[in-house]
This record gives structure tokens, sequence and C-alpha cells, in this order.
């Protein structure tokens, strides 16, 4: 029996790297600014649309299209942080709220009316299908293929916040905004750039994630509920409480699925009730 | 009675006496039975969405908690009188009295856990909570009937004597009796010392345990009777229309009282009803679009009133008569 | 005689920052008690402390003797140790007849009822009206908290603690920010004050301080460094160099 609890740990842990691809730019930013942005899934069914988009018009090569993604989900988060985003930081929850769950709308509906309601298909590079046994276990590529990009990208994060001058800023905004800007930091230009990169990694994310959980335009919202799990089971502004929800998360909802499949999504919700009613500022969040 | 405080006592008097507006309002909802003869399932409708409207109001706009799972009340409420009328109970009033008691007893257990928290953990834990029950009644194909929606809804006469059918009479006159009755209890509790506590727990949280305010059971109490309501509400739905499906349970239903709401003007017990009837009517108007495009007009919607009509319909025109008010000297 | 309030061996920090250092002090029934200090002393944080928005690592905070350190922030109001801010912390869209009336019905636990209109609670809105009169906010009292003076929301936060009939009032710098020509109404209401109240004040104002109080209490850095009546502290060397700066005495608090 020891073979599908491994299977099941690797999926779930794959699935974990790309909730935390998915959710860690929501997390520092609303630890930053306390900024309710529900419109973050739509930055990565962006991505995953441009991915679709460059493979199947463009014929790209899929791993050109994923900074490719990356940058366009970026890019796109920028005109709304200048636009509508910009003007709402002294606004109540609610008016965010409402203003993101908004954009959220817009963008499942512009995204049907381009590219219908169907699953888009990807066509991944042949040295990506398949998967390797190793120990009797069967690992698929693609999943080796996430979880390393995942953790790569996680280390270049850790260093950067805690080694760089920039990291350094986005820490002390995190930790004490007003503090911050007595002592001189650029809140709002950190702010910016940090929104920019969380929603790239979402738009990376978002092109990463066709292949293991598709790409409809139901995306924006379907997965907002799981992201906005891991945010906050996680604690706001911490990427290591991304990182371990976000583990957790995937590794309960692949198990549950398989073990107790009647429950479904149930499990999910649970989970994060109780987590969140023992530590309702979730594993790492602060005040 | 001192003469000193004459003249605030009267203040406050003045403030919950019934403007004309009002009245007329109320006169005008009879007015379907007469003009509109043909949309009375229509109006019903719109009742039961403004009553479900109003119990947001009472915890959204008055007390200020977010909720983005309301409709866990609604739908609990409408389950439980379906499934009496199906296991053969189907008296309406009693069905009604019924779901109000359960979505209430919900209410509670679910205020005792909201109540401690506040910002972004509340917004999830209303959303979690929300989308558990909807979930659970998903899995639950034996009790609710699943994706294919409760079968056998039988309702009896209303006092033995009023058929609920496809016309609507009934069902017309049942919800706009049930909104108007339970709309005046909100006015009384908006013009009391608890509506005064509400507003206080929403204009500043901090400051209500520094006057020796129980925020916390205040919470509880508001939250359990708008849960009743909502309750109430969703019964009336299952009843009128004899069917409950998985629906009412929904996120969707979830962030449409939302919009209603909000559309309205939260926080001043009509814009629920205001925000049902324009949302309701544009929506029957419009029912022929696809409905991802209907969310897409929606989403504009929002993003306008967010940016431009912060305080709603109701909001908007206070604003202009304020103005009016202080052009003419 | 028991004092109305004291604390003993308050402990409380953040890391490795001290905000409360073995703080211990006693104030008698009636007293008229100043906390004076440069920023980041602490004297709010104690104020928190006391009332139970923080909680402390350690030691005691008396109530007429009675320990209330397990008590919930609106049960110590209850038996009527009472703050106001030092940043106005009102109701903003409330007018100011309805702010102290809410104080007033939730002292005499009626806030929870609805079944009787506003109007109808005549003794809480004579009450109500009363304190604002005595206040001399009796004039714009329908007007809208956010739209008053910021001299009479100063007041206002007074208003708030007398609905609860406090036995010990904390006030929180009650003329910071108070403009010059609005700040007699202000001395006139702490003047005014019940003598059977005991108030403990935070002030930065030396004119409140040397005029009101009876016993002045030096907050430095998280510790008390010294206690004593107006003219013992103004003669005080190591005060004078607190307030004057000499370099080891300044803290860089947050």
């Amino acid at each position: 029996m020891i073979g599908p609890v491994f299977g099941v740990l690797f999926d779930g842990f794959a699935y974990g790297m790309l909730l935390f691809l998915l959710s860690v730019g929501l997390s520092v930013t609303l630890g930053m600014m306390n900024f309710v942005n529900l419109a973050h899934c739509s930055f990565a069914m962006l991505g995953g649309y441009v991915t679709v988009t460059l493979i199947d018009k463009l014929s790209w090569p899929f791993l050109a299209t994923l900074p490719a993604a990356f940058l366009a989900a970026a890019l796109a988060s920028v005109v709304f942080e200048r636009v509508l985003y910009r003007r709402l930081y002294r606004a109540s929850e609610l008016d965010q709220c409402l203003l993101t769950i908004g954009l959220v709308f817009v963008s499942v509906a512009g995204a049907a009316y381009i590219y219908g309601s169907e699953q888009q298909p990807v066509q991944l590079p042949s040295y990506l299908r398949g998967s390797v046994t190793f120990l009797g276990v069967n690992f698929g590529v693609y999943r080796l293929f996430l979880i390393l990009t995942a953790l790569a990208i996680t280390a270049v994060l850790m260093v950067a916040l805690d080694y760089t001058r920039f990291g350094a800023q986005v820490r002390a905004a995190v930790d004490n905004q007003r503090m911050a800007r007595g002592l001189g930091i650029d809140v709002d230009g950190s702010f910016a750039i940090t929104f920019a990169l969380g929603s790239g990694l979402a738009g990376l994310g978002g092109a990463l994630a066709i292949e293991i959980i598709g790409l409809d335009p139901s995306f924006g919202f379907a997965y907002l509920v799981y992201v906005l799990i891991v945010v906050s089971v996680g604690g706001l502004g911490s990427i290591a409480g991304s990182f371990i929800a976000a583990t957790l998360i995937g590794i309960s909802d692949v198990a549950g699925k398989y073990y107790v499949p009647e429950l479904g999504a149930f499990l999910i919700y649970l989970v994060m009730v109780g987590l969140l009613m023992w530590r309702p500022m979730g594993l790492y969040g602060r005040r | 009675m001192s003469t000193a405080a004459a003249e605030p006592l009267a203040y406050l008097a003045t403030q919950a006496r019934w403007g004309k507006a009002e009245i007329a309002f109320w006169l005008a909802t009879l007015l379907p039975f007469v003009l509109f003869p043909d949309y009375l399932v229509l109006a019903s409708q719109i009742a039961i969405t403004a009553l479900f409207a109003l119990s947001l109001d009472l915890i959204l706009g008055y007390a200020g908690i977010i909720s983005l799972g309301h409709a866990a009340f609604f739908g609990f409420g409408a389950y439980t009188a379906g499934l009496a009328a199906k296991w053969g109970w189907g008296e309406p009033l009693s069905g009604l009295l019924l779901a109000g008691a359960a979505a209430g007893l919900l209410g509670y257990a679910t205020s005792v856990i909201i109540s401690r928290f506040r910002h972004l953990a509340l917004i999830m834990i209303t959303l979690g909570l929300g989308l558990l029950l909807a979930e659970a009644a998903n899995s639950a194909r034996w009790l609710t009937g699943g994706a294919d929606g409760l079968q056998g809804v039988r309702m009896w006469r209303l006092f033995g004597y009023f058929r609920f059918d496809l016309y609507g009479y009934t069902a017309y006159a049942y919800s706009l009796a049930v909104l108007f009755l339970i709309f005046l209890m909100c006015r009384r509790l908006t013009h009391s010392p608890f509506g005064l506590a509400l507003r206080g727990i929403r204009e500043n949280a901090i400051r209500m345990p520094a006057i020796g305010a129980p925020t916390r059971a205040h919470i509880r109490k508001v939250y359990t009777l708008a849960a009743v309501i909502a309750g109430i509400a969703g019964a009336l739905l299952a009843q009128t229309t004899e069917t409950v499906s998985l629906e009412v349970l929904s996120f969707q239903r979830s962030a449409d009282v939302l919009v209603i709401l909000i559309l309205g003007g939260a926080g001043r017990l009509y814009g629920g009803i205001v925000g049902a009837i324009v949302y309701m009517v544009a929506r029957d108007q419009f029912s022929g679009i696809n409905p991802q495009y209907w969310y897409f007009w929606i989403g504009l919607l929002l993003i306008a009133v967010v940016m431009f009509l912060p305080n709603g319909i109701l909001g908007g025109l206070a604003g202009i008569m304020a103005r009016r008010r202080k052009a003419t000297p | 005689m028991t004092p109305a309030l004291a604390t003993r061996g308050l402990n409380k920090r953040f890391g490795s920052l001290v905000v409360a250092d073995d703080i211990a002090l006693a104030v008698p029934e009636g007293a008229r008690y100043a906390l004076i200090g440069p920023n980041g002393a602490g004297k709010t944080t104690l104020i928190n402390l006391m009332t139970g928005m923080l909680r402390p690592d350690g030691g005691e905070i008396l109530l007429a003797g009675a320990d209330i350190a397990s008590l919930k922030p609106e049960q110590r109001v209850k038996r009527g140790l009472v703050r106001t801010f030092q940043i106005n912390t009102l109701f903003p869209q409330l007018n100011a007849l309805e702010a102290v009336t809410l104080a007033v019905c939730e002292r005499c636990g009626v806030a929870g009822s609805w079944r009787l209109r506003l109007a109808s609670h005549r003794e809480e809105v004579e009450e109500a009206y009363a304190i604002l009169a005595s206040l001399k906010l009796d004039a714009v009292c329908y007007r809208l908290t956010r739209e008053l003076a910021y001299g009479q929301q100063r007041l206002l936060e007074i208003a708030l603690a007398l609905a609860t009939r406090p036995k010990v009032l904390l006030l929180d710098e009650p003329a910071a920010g108070v403009p010059r020509d609005e700040s007699a109404a202000l001395f006139a209401a702490i003047a005014g004050l019940p003598r059977d109240i005991t108030v403990l004040f935070i002030e930065h104002d030396m004119g409140l301080v040397f005029r009101f109080a009876s016993r002045i209490i030096v907050m430095v850095a998280g510790r008390i460094l010294v206690e004593g009546t107006p003219g013992e502290i103004a003669a005080d060397a190591r005060v004078r160099e607190v307030y004057l700066g000499g370099a080891r005495q300044e803290v860089h608090h947050a």
C-alpha cells in the first residue's frame, strides 16, 4: 500500500506548488497594502490564455511561452494598478472586494467571449510528457518539472527578500507601513513592483496550470477560492506561510479526493475553517 | 419630562416617523395586482429577493459585517421548507416558521464563530462556510436531490383556501405580506437602541468595548436574526415555486444579493428593496442573454458603483437632495 | 485606604522591545494624577495594558483592590475603569446625541433591546443630553461627529467616557491637537470633572499638568523614573535632563 501513498503525496505536492505560484503574489501584496485583490486569479487566467494563444496561433514552443505569460500578466497588472486600484488604497475592504469581484466577472465574460467556454488543450513538448519510475513509484515528468520550477522560484524569492535592498524594503513595508514610509522607503513604488511581480507569478502559474487543472473562463473564479484559502491559512505577507499552506492544501485536496471521493471539495473548506479558527491570522501572519 | 430634553426626544421621534415617500412606496407595492397582473410571479420573486437583501442589510449595512456566504441561510431555509412539504407537511405558514427557526439555529452556530473575527479572516470564513454548505448539499444527494433538485414539493392551500398557482396572485400576496411584516420589525430595530449599537459597531468597532458594549453578543444577535429572515426568504421561494435546487446555496446567490444591496444602497433599509426591483426587472428584460454576458455587465456595474456611486442609488438620491437643500435658502 | 487604581510589577515586551518594565503605581480615590514623559515612553501602552486592550506579560492591575487582569475590556468599563483616546476614536456618522445616548444605553444595559424606539427611552436620552450640555455641546448635538470641530470632537471623547459613569478615568492627551481658541472649553471640562472620579491623565501640555495634577508620575523608556508633587518634579534634575535632552536618556521608539 506504500505506492498509492507516495503517488498521492507527489501529486499533492505538485498541486501545492502550483497553488503556491498562484497565491504567493496575493499574500505579499495583501500583507503590504491590505488591498483585497479578488481579481488575482484573473491575471493567472490571462497568463494561461496568453500561453494557449502563442502556442496555437504563433507556434511558439511551450517553454518560451512561460516568460511571456509572466510578462503579460505583470504588464496587465501595472495598467490596472495605475488606472483603478490606486484610487482604492484608502477605501473600505468592502469597496475593494466589490471592485475586484466586478473585475473577475468582466474578465470571465471576456474570456468566454474571445475563447469560448471550452477547455483549452495544450500540447506539451515531448520531453515533458510521460513519467519516470523511481523505486517502484511513477513520477509524472511534467509534475516534476512543475515542482522544480516552483522550488527554484521560491529560492530566488527567499534570496531576494533576505539579501537584496528591495527585499528589505518589502519586508519593512509588510511589517509596518507607516514606519517604513517614515524611514523614507518608497512604499508605493515598492508596492507597484511587488504587485507586478506577484501578478506575473500568477500568470506563470496560470500557464503551468493548464496541463494539471485545465483552463476555461471559470478559472478566474474556481481557483480564487483555493488561492484565498492558501493566503488566509498561510498568513498575509509571508512567503514561507504561503509555501507551507499551499503544500498542506494541495496534499489535503488530492488525498481527500483520492481516499474519500464522496467528500469532494468539502474537506478543503473544513480544513480552512478549522485552521482559521485556531489561528485567525494564518500560520505565519502577524498583527 | 423636563423641557430641556424635550427637543432631543422630539428630534428622535421625528427621525422615526413614517415619511410620505415611504407610505407612498408601500401603497405602490399593491399596484402590480392591478397594473401588471401578468407579472405577479416576477413580482413575488422580487419581494422574496428584497426580503433576502433586507436580511443582508442588517448585518452589512448596519453592523458592517461583510459576508460572502449569506446564501447559506437562504438555501437552508429553502431546503427546510421544501423537505417539510415533500415529507407530507405542506402547510405554508408553519413551514415558514420552521424554516426560519432552522436557519436561525444555523445562524446562531455560525455567529459564535464569526463574531470572533474581523477583516480578511471574517470574509474568508463566511465564504468558506457558504461553500462548505453548498458542497455538503451537493454530496447529500439522498436528501437534497443533488443537481436534480428537490422533487415532490407540494404545498397545501394558504389558510386552507388560497392555492399557489401559475398566475401568482397567492404567491405575490403571500410574499408581499411577509416582506412587509418583517420590514416593520426591522424598521423598529433600526430606530431602537440596538440599531444604534449596530451602527456603533460599524462606525468604530474599537470604541465599542471602551464604552462597555458587549460587541460579540450584539453581533451574534443580529447575525442570528439576519439568518432567520434569510431562511424565511428562502422558504418563501421554495413554497411559491414548489421547487428547490442547489443554486439557492450557491456563491452566485451570495454574490447576487451583495450586488443588489450595494446597488440600492446599504444601511438605509430600503436599499435592498430598491436594488432588488432594479436588478430583477433588468434581468427579466435581458433574460434572453447568455448568463455569462449578463455577469459581464454586472461586473461593469459593480466597478461603476464603487467608483462613482459608492452609496448606491438611495445614497446618490440622498446626496442630490442634500445639495438641493443647501442651494435653496 | 485602598487606592482606586494600582498596578504591581506590570511588564510587557514586544520581542526585544520593552514597553513596560516593572510598573508600580497607586492612585488614591478622587486624586488627580498626571503621567508625563517623552514620546515613546510607553504611556499610552500603559493605558492599553490597564484597560485590557493589551495583555501584560506579568504583573497585577488592581481596581479598588480587585485584580482585573482577567477581565475583558468591556467588563473593566462596567467596573468603572474608562479611558479616552489620544486620537479621536469616535463614530463618524453618528451625531453627538446618538453617540452619547449609545454609551448611556450600553451602561444601562438596554442597548441590546429593540422593543421600543429610541424616543421612548426618555431617561437615557435626557441623561445623554445633560452630559452634552455640561460640556457645552448641546447646541451642536444633532451634527454628525465628523462635521464637528476638532476641539468639539475632543470634548465628545470625554462625553462618551462620562456617559459610562466612570470611577477611574484615564485621559490620553485630552488637549492633543486642540487649537488655542478651543482649549478653554476643554480646560473647563477637565476642571469640572466630579471630585469623586479618580483621574489619571497623560499630557504634554505642562500648563494643564501643573494646573490640575496633585501628583505627577514621570515615565521614560517603559519604566517610572520618578513620582512626586508638581513642585518636586519641576525641581528634579533628572526630569529636566529627560525633557531637555541628555543624549543618554533619549529614546528612539516607534
